[in-house]
């Protein structure tokens, strides 16, 4: 009697390694033109090699290939907000989206804040970026209580 | 931005519809289940079959079914397929309203307020709503 292979279980989330940086870097650079070693190169320092309580860096694999990362952390106390997850970036390789690989990096990141204590997550998305926040939406964000605003400097 | 009538009839029948996109379901189906204007629906569904949004099914059993992409079509194509989706000043004030500091202040702050509601209703698609709606069901004849 034959046995049926298992299914293909897809992408792997894990924790992002020292290792992941370069491919990070190029999946950032896909999907925004704009290259920033020295950042990603800084967020790794801080996220990756130094963990804390509360930072998460997460990556989807495929093989040995990443195909998508999200990056956030607990924030507290910013103008009277009770701690919250913070999500600041999340990316998905463009041959893999609409599979559901960013849902998972954000329910996983999800359930890691939640673990931490946080009852809410937050992110902020350009509304220009109809990308970004049509996956955010299809997470169920909407918009919180909380306003962003800004000012060109020399304009006070 | 203010919702028209015809806008949030076309949001009641796209969404009804995208809900069981093999559903058929007619004009009279939907203008009972939301107590609106089947007259005014009528009008609303033919502009929403000109667009490809919704088609029309005839025969036994026909009506109308849902004939976009789910997860493609976003609350503000719908809309601006009825009403203007721009900052909203009275007609009657516009030559008056950039021409001043006060004016043109008041002018940005409405520009500002309209430019968030478009992108909200650009970052929902039928599929978000649907899936984040209250689960409270509407009985639907079809």
């Amino acid at each position: 009697m034959s046995t049926a292979p298992a299914p293909d279980p897809g992408p792997v989330l894990r924790r992002a390694r020292a290792a992941d940086l370069e491919a990070v870097t190029r999946l950032d650079d896909v999907a925004t033109g704009m290259a920033k070693p020295d950042y990603w190169r800084d967020i790794f320092a801080r996220y990756v090699r130094r963990r804390r309580a509360g930072r998460h860096f997460l990556v989807a694999e495929a093989g040995a290939e990443i195909i998508g990362f999200v990056v956030g952390e607990v924030r507290a106390w910013e103008f009277g907000s009770p701690p919250c997850g913070w999500v600041f970036a999340v990316n998905v390789a463009p041959g893999w989206r609409e599979a559901g690989i960013g849902g998972r990096l954000f329910h996983e990141i999800g359930d890691r804040f939640r673990d931490e204590g946080v009852e809410t997550v937050r992110t902020m998305v350009s509304r220009a970026d109809t990308l970004n926040l049509a996956f955010f939406r299809a997470q169920g964000l909407t918009s919180g209580p909380y306003i962003e605003l800004e000012c060109r400097l020399e304009e006070r | 931005m203010w919702l028209q009538k015809s806008s949030l009839f076309a949001l009641y029948a796209v969404l009804e519809l995208a809900r069981e996109p093999d559903r058929r379901l007619a004009t009279a189906d939907i203008a009972r289940t939301y107590d609106i204007s089947a007259h005014h629906l009528a009008k609303v569904m033919r502009t929403l079959v000109r667009a490809g949004l919704i088609e029309s099914v005839r025969g036994a059993g026909g009506g109308y079914r849902f004939a976009g992409n789910i997860a493609r079509v976003t609350l503000f194509d719908v809309i601006e397929l009825f009403q203007p989706l721009e900052p909203e000043v009275d007609p009657s004030l516009r030559h008056a309203v950039g021409a001043t500091m006060i004016g043109g202040a008041l002018q940005a702050v409405n520009a500002e307020i309209n430019e968030l509601s478009l992108a909200t209703l650009r970052s929902i698609t039928l599929k978000s709503l649907l899936k984040h709606a209250p689960k409270i069901d509407t009985p639907m004849a079809g």
